[in-house]
């Protein structure tokens, strides 16, 4: 990205992945985001930090990415009356960030919607958890808060609120449908339901053991967040792992991916009326699960991923189940898809179904899996290729046609792909250490760490504080771009058909409540 | 359809035998026998996520795969806390997710079982008690058994809930 006209110098940001950092003004900032939404770059996240007590204000940090990389824009805020301008101008998802950051630090945009999106009168509305003087009282209580839906008005429209607890075995969330009949004119999701202050535990905790947090801000994606968290603590400390660690946590992150697809697959299968889709990849996903306990010590591979390598080295013992298992995926996957793909009551579901269009995919920043099936090829493993994923020859898949059938047809290609990853990591792993130790990271430094997991890229970003402290941690996750999108998707659809959509984009409610 | 039926008669049978209950879980044990009759093994089942990574929703799905199939065992996950005899709570309880708890627990009828799953759901976890966060959920509704774990798999599930069912019984 070319930020030469605006004057703004970047310098290096210590990150597994190249990323600049920027420091601007109020009004650079916006011309920061304009020039770099031009340029092709889409906003990866937006938060806020109390640094008054180095006589700094506030920072606002903004993160996008482009092809070259990421860059981190940073404003300081001498006082919390100052405000920021409104980004969502230009990048729409910058929205509940805004409106997130100012629940929780207190800086506010300029933006017209000054709705709270975190806060849910559980504290006092003018206490910011994130701010480093903030102390809870035990007497503040659960509250209830009536948040201003937008309203829609006519003849015949009705409204349908559904949530928090959901009928299913599903995380919380608040959804209002706008009807006529059977047809959505409208969504509007409240989420925040299980935000527990993830950010402010990670400020009580040592840098050391920050990834144990960090692989439970979304569980399907403890590998991903623990990875990312890793990459920022050695990125931070310049002290890379052992290459037999890069491959295993490859091996892991593959597992993990391939693990959720195929539950996704039989989920889409059974939403879509086809319960035989979900008793033969429940099946199938509960023998990785099995695989990856003898493997990570895990079913899901949580705590596995540790600053400075992994938890375990590979067991010799499992080499031969772990390639006997990707030829049967491979066959079995082979045989289902081609099922899937010949029953015309569950194709007649999926097509045509919760389309998201790529020029609106573009507009609105849709990452991810989700993104790639709306046209935005965009993979980290392909962009920006660290150890292993230089050597193995990956492709970005992507589909143009944004519907439901492309999601789970993308899902199918993708999990072929990665079984393609497990067979040549397990192939290839070199020899070696599998764990260095990290030594402390100096005060004050800044470190990002970005992975793409199942979903989407998760971005970690870490600041340590004195004697190996975490003074500031905020784990992004790419549902935070995606729900909004969701809203877009269902327009236009049958109620029934909802459950579909929402499970083809399948967000994470933990992941983006914190 | 003939790809279907050969996919379905090569799996065979993959249902492995449950777990014997795990008792040591059992914190409360107040069914009453006369009720244990009644329900015999054929429970209903409600779940509220109250807090979670998603972790434990992970493992909970797991028990409706055909390893565990729970639904076999006469044990069925159902749409409405109204519907059912045991709710099965993960997470610490989120400060936002307090009330519809509680409203969910109210709206259960007797016998209004509840089993707290995973480290979160029997100590507050990893995320404790803070602004957000009331910790376990015996912080906030009456539990009759805890299942530990970060997530605890579907066997040591399985035991939990047949505890739950079970233990009573064994009691004078």
């Amino acid at each position: 990205m070319d930020l030469s006209r605006l004057g703004f110098a970047t310098a290096a940001l210590a990150s597994a992945i190249p990323a600049r950092r920027c420091p601007v003004n109020a009004m650079g900032l916006l011309a920061s985001c304009r020039v770099a939404w031009e340029q092709g770059a889409r906003l990866v996240a937006l938060w806020g930090s109390d640094d008054r007590d180095r006589d700094r204000g506030y920072t606002l940090h903004v993160v996008v990415r482009d092809a070259d990389g990421l860059v981190m824009f940073e404003h300081t805020l001498p006082n919390a009356e100052s405000m920021y301008p409104d980004l969502s101008i230009v990048f729409p998802a910058a929205n509940r960030m805004q409106r997130a950051t100012f629940d929780l630090v207190g800086i506010a945009s300029e933006a017209e919607d000054q709705r709270p999106w975190v806060w849910q009168a559980s504290w006092p509305i003018d206490c910011y958890p994130l701010r480093r003087d903030f102390e809870a009282l035990p007497k503040w209580q659960p509250g209830q808060e009536d948040y201003a839906f937008v309203r829609v008005e006519g003849d015949g429209v009705h409204e349908i609120p559904v949530g928090p607890v959901h009928a299913g075995i599903i995380e919380p969330g608040h959804f209002r449908f706008q009807v006529v009949g059977e047809k959505v004119l409208r969504l509007e999701e409240r989420l925040g339901f299980v935000h527990k202050g993830i950010e402010k535990r990670f400020e009580a905790m040592a840098a050391a053991t920050g990834h144990r947090l960090a692989g439970r801000v979304s569980g399907d994606s403890t590998v991903a967040y623990a990875l990312a968290y890793s990459q920022a603590l050695e990125a931070m400390t310049e002290t890379p792992p052992p290459d037999r660690a890069l491959w295993l946590r490859a091996l892991a992150l593959e597992r993990e991916r391939i693990a959720n697809h195929l539950g996704d697959l039989g989920y889409l299968g059974n939403d879509g009326g086809f319960a035989f889709g979900l008793s033969q990849f429940s099946r199938l996903k509960e023998g990785v699960l099995r695989t990856n306990l003898a493997l990570f010590g895990h079913r899901l591979a949580m705590d596995y991923v540790m600053p400075g390598g992994v938890a375990l080295d590979f067991p010799h013992e499992v080499r031969s189940a772990v390639l006997d298992e990707c030829d049967l995926l491979e066959r079995e996957v082979s045989v289902l898809r081609d099922i899937y793909d010949e029953h015309d009551g569950l194709q007649d579901r999926f097509r045509l179904c919760g389309i998201v269009a790529p020029e609106l995919a573009a507009k609105l920043g849709l990452t991810g899996l989700a993104g790639r099936a709306s046209g935005q090829a965009h993979d980290l493993r392909v962009d920006f290729p660290a150890a292993p994923y230089d050597t193995l020859g990956l492709r970005t898949m992507s589909s143009q046609a944004g519907d439901v059938a492309a999601r789970v047809a993308l899902r199918f290609d993708e999990l072929g792909e990665s079984l393609r990853l497990v067979r040549e990591i397990v192939a290839r792993l070199p020899e070696g250490e599998v764990r260095t130790e990290l030594p402390e990271p100096d005060s004050y430094r800044k470190g990002l760490g970005c992975v793409e997991g199942w979903r989407g890229a998760v971005l970690v970003a870490l600041e340590c504080g004195p004697g190996g402290t975490i003074r500031r941690c905020h784990p992004h996750d790419p549902s935070w771009t995606n729900w909004p999108v969701l809203e877009h998707a269902v327009i236009g659809n049958i109620v029934p058909d909802f459950p579909l959509i929402n499970k083809s984009f399948n967000l994470s409610y933990s992941g983006q409540d914190l | 359809m003939l790809h279907i039926l050969r996919q379905i008669a090569k799996c065979g049978i993959k249902t492995e035998p449950a777990p014997p209950a795990g008792d040591e879980m059992v914190v409360a044990a107040r069914l009453q026998e006369s009720i244990l009759r009644t329900l015999g093994r054929a429970l209903t089942i409600r779940h509220v996520d109250a807090g979670s990574c998603n972790g434990c929703e992970l493992e909970i799905h797991a028990l409706a795969n055909p390893y565990y199939n729970i639904e076999g065992l006469g044990i069925k996950f159902v749409a409405s806390p109204r519907h059912a005899d045991l709710l099965l709570v993960t997470g610490p309880v989120s400060k936002h997710m307090a009330i519809a708890l509680q409203r969910t627990y109210d709206a259960t009828p007797d016998p209004k079982l509840v089993v707290a799953v995973g480290d979160c759901g029997c100590t507050g976890g990893i995320f404790g008690e803070s602004y957000a966060s009331l910790g376990r959920v015996a912080n906030v509704i009456p539990v009759d058994v805890e299942i530990p774990g970060c997530p605890p798999a579907p066997s040591a599930l399985l035991a939990g809930i047949l505890a739950a069912i079970t233990a009573a019984a064994a009691r004078p």
